[in-house]
């Protein structure tokens, strides 16, 4: 098939097109709506492959909304961006890759695990919508148009996950409402703060001629600070643990990819808007500990819980500290001469690992989901002797167990390994820290496989429906493969997209044409 | 200084907000907290793009005597602003709907109505 | 309240005023792309009509008069008219979203510059939005507001 230079337009136009004729089919026919929902994500996702593989093996691709012609940023009446402005990088197509792999996970989980109501064509609407949230989100070039899909996210995420409006689900619901309401508002206030300065909107643009003034700072506090209550790094962290466990488990598992699209935002500000402007140590340092706070909190509560999915939702705060981690001491290296070295490996690493938790720990929470719904229980001491009958539903957790907690062959191991080496050059105790964190990870995940699936048959349950194994399939793939080829992965995914994040000026001279 | 009070009327505002949300416990005023931001964030966007004397910037039945466009006000900080006001419709029905259903299960408003977590 | 209506006065003067603020809520949307207003804000005043309409009913006999399904329905079909007409852009011209009626026969006569008097028959694909939008704005408040009078029913 030929590149079709349309493709970033249309891959985030699908989806919502696609979320208002669902409810119209549902009409129809159920089954038409389900296989309609499917074609329509595995359409998707190959979109994403095709424009990833171009991202990565030829150059930026930038599309312009509305205009004559879309591969030219800047109108020929004009000296700027004027219009929205859509720039798909390595990072972007990166997590664009996340994004659509994990929706169509869960939305082949979904067909079975949602029991069919009148609310489920809703359901189907809101987790296109949210896809079309979080693609926009990665590939938008516009500062606006990222507070735009940033609402369009956290709207229909609460509204998913109260989906089984059940006390817990609203009480977290409403917590995840107020956090993302109040970032997205400090999120449009720094892009107004920056607007007043430079008459710009487009982030290529403003990085081509900010100045770093005081209220640059401001903006660049309030940006980080939003994205860092969204994306739940540590200080920020307690409606994680509240709308994780509550949401049903393929909403999870996209709750997990949209935290990371709001990481993917912070990376973008940080590196891109800001870039050589700001002083790398200070904020690497910020980040890092950041990090190292999130990793230690997350995996010290996750201990004693006795809610399955709460103490999966600490462990993703947690694996959200090594991803800050790595990209920190990317940053505390930026620009210095060990960056080629240690800081790219750095960045790498933590790049890496933020797919690799998106993959296992989406499978996690699959398999949680899967307990669930033949329990009818998230408690573990109720559970037991699962492994007896749920055969499939153990492999795919203990494989999701050992990558999370770092053992090869899986992909957890591969960035981990990254991400230790690199950070022994800033400061051993931050490879101290980040290996003791892995292995208390692996004792909790040794706790629930025990409490969970082994012992004497204590319920007499079936496996789950095909629907949900093929949907934990999926991901139990891309873990493996990427354990498998972790070298090719690197090379090939990571490497363009940590570049991508390093190399700004590539980023400004897609859009402002050289200089 | 006169200029200065739209701007520190969206820092009192934000101020304001902040505190509404951070302190009470009722969950309606945490609602009207929110929106209270959001006034300010919108006040500064408007505040943004005006120019003394400007009009409307809209061509149709232009008044006579005023030179366009440079006797208009910005039209970009408005357009951003209907954006962010109707997010903000479509986030406060949900918030309230949410408030309802919360109502629902614990008869009460008060955030301190249910057990804490760890 | 007795069954949710108010009084004879408040539901004649109701009744009254709905189909002059049903008119002024058509006459924002069509004119959305030369004067201030359009789709959101002439959908919001017709949300607001039949908002009014349930405060002088009560919502059980605004329940029997309109569905919350069909208000769902024309929100769904405003907005896949939307994406639609965005999609349009790539496959009859170059982009996404591209004005492809303009100089056609369908609303593509392009004013002269600076002030005018207002022509209808010009925006190209703007008027088309702003019925989409106008219609998603009409179903979606609407039907919160439905839902919201409603959820004090159950209990």
């Amino acid at each position: 098939m030929i590149y079709n230079e349309a493709i970033p337009a249309i891959a985030i136009g699908l989806p919502l097109l696609a979320a208002f004729l669902t409810p119209l089919i549902n009409i129809a026919s159920k089954k038409a709506r389900n296989a309609f929902v499917l074609a329509i994500l595995i359409i998707e996702e190959l979109l994403v492959i095709l424009l990833a593989w171009h991202v990565f093996t030829n150059d930026i691709v930038i599309y312009t909304m509305g205009a004559k012609n879309p591969t030219g940023a800047i109108p020929t009446q004009a000296a700027v961006p004027i219009r929205i402005v859509l720039e798909i990088d390595g990072m972007a197509a990166f997590m664009g890759l996340i994004s659509a792999t994990v929706s169509l996970a869960a939305g082949i989980y979904s067909i079975a695990f949602i029991k069919e109501s009148n609310a489920k064509a809703r359901y189907y609407t809101l987790l296109l919508l949210m896809l079309a949230g979080m693609i926009g989100m990665e590939f938008t070039g516009d500062l606006f148009n990222l507070f735009v899909f940033l609402e369009i996210l956290s709207i229909t995420s609460c509204g998913l996950i109260a989906y089984r409006q059940h006390a817990d689900a609203v009480e977290g619901a409403f917590k995840y409402m107020v956090i993302s309401n109040i970032a997205a508002l400090f999120v449009l206030f720094a892009v107004a703060l920056l607007y007043a300065q430079y008459d710009l909107l487009n982030i290529a643009a403003i990085a081509h001629v900010m100045q770093y003034t005081q209220l640059d700072k401001i903006a660049l506090v309030l940006f980080v600070a939003a994205f860092a209550m969204k994306c739940g790094a540590v200080p920020m962290h307690f409606w994680a643990p509240d709308s994780y466990s509550t949401a049903p488990a393929a909403i999870t598992a996209m709750l997990v990819a949209a935290s990371q699209a709001s990481l993917y935002a912070l990376f973008r500000v940080s590196f891109t808007l800001y870039g050589s402007l700001m002083s790398y140590q200070t904020i690497g340092i910020a980040i890092i500990i950041f990090g190292l706070l999130s990793m230690f909190i997350g995996v010290t509560m996750a201990l004693p819980q006795k809610d399955i999915k709460r103490l999966m939702a600490y462990h993703a705060i947690s694996q959200t500290g090594y991803m800050l981690l790595g990209v920190g001491v990317g940053l505390y290296l930026l620009g210095s001469q060990d960056f080629n070295t240690y800081g790219i490996k750095a960045m790498e690493g933590g790049i890496f690992h933020i797919i690799n938790h998106a993959m296992y720990k989406g499978l996690l929470f699959l398999t949680a989901g899967a307990i669930y719904y033949r329990l009818g229980t998230r408690n573990l001491n109720e559970m037991g002797g699962l492994g007896h009958t749920m055969k499939f539903t153990s492999i795919f957790f203990m494989i999701g167990a050992l990558a999370i907690a770092g053992i090869p062959p899986f992909n957890g191991f591969a960035s981990k390994l990254l991400i230790y080496e690199a950070c022994y050059k800033v400061s051993p105790i931050l490879s101290i820290v980040a290996m003791l964190v892995s292995i208390l990870t692996l004792a909790s995940f040794i706790k629930v496989f025990h409490s969970a699936f082994m012992g004497p048959k204590l319920h007499d349950v079936k496996e789950v429906p095909k629907s949900m194994l093929l949907g934990m399939a999926v991901l139990t793939f891309v873990i493996i493969f990427f354990g498998v080829f972790p070298g090719w992965v690197v090379n090939h995914i990571v490497h363009p997209a940590a570049m991508a994040l390093a190399d700004k000026m590539a980023y400004i001279a897609a859009v402002t044409g050289g200089a | 200084m006169i200029w200065n009070i739209p701007f520190i009327t969206v820092a009192l505002l934000i101020a304001i907000g902040l505190y509404a949300v951070m302190f009470k416990r009722n969950l309606i005023k945490i609602a009207i907290g929110i929106t209270i931001i959001e006034s300010g964030v919108n006040l500064f966007l408007i505040t943004l793009g005006y120019r003394e004397g400007g009009i409307a910037p809209i061509y149709t039945n232009l008044p006579p005597g005023v030179k366009a466009p440079e006797g208009m006000v910005l039209p970009v900080p408005q357009a951003l602003t209907l954006t962010s006001i109707v997010i903000g419709v479509a986030v406060l029905a949900l918030t309230l709907s949410f408030i309802m259903k919360f109502y629902e299960h614990n008869k009460s408003l008060d955030s301190h109505s249910r057990r804490l977590k760890g | 309240m007795n069954d949710g209506r108010m009084s004879i006065i408040v539901r004649t003067i109701a009744t009254m005023l709905l189909p002059f603020i049903l008119v002024f809520s058509f006459y924002v949307i069509m004119h959305g792309h030369l004067t201030p207003g359009g789709g959101f804000q002439g959908g919001a005043i017709a949300a607001s009509a039949i908002v009014m309409m349930i405060a002088a009913y009560g919502h059980e006999r605004m329940k029997k008069k309109v569905s919350e399904e069909g208000l769902s329905m024309a929100e769904s079909i405003g907005a896949a008219i939307f994406a639609l007409v965005a999609f349009a852009g790539v496959f009859m011209a170059t982009s996404f979203m591209y004005n492809f009626l303009v100089g056609t026969p369908v609303f593509g006569k392009i004013p002269p510059f600076g002030g005018n008097s207002g022509i209808l028959d010009s925006g190209g694909v703007l008027p088309i939005l702003n019925i989409a939008v106008g219609m998603k704005v009409i179903g979606g408040l609407a039907a919160v507001v439905m839902i919201m009078a409603m959820a004090g029913d159950e209990e």
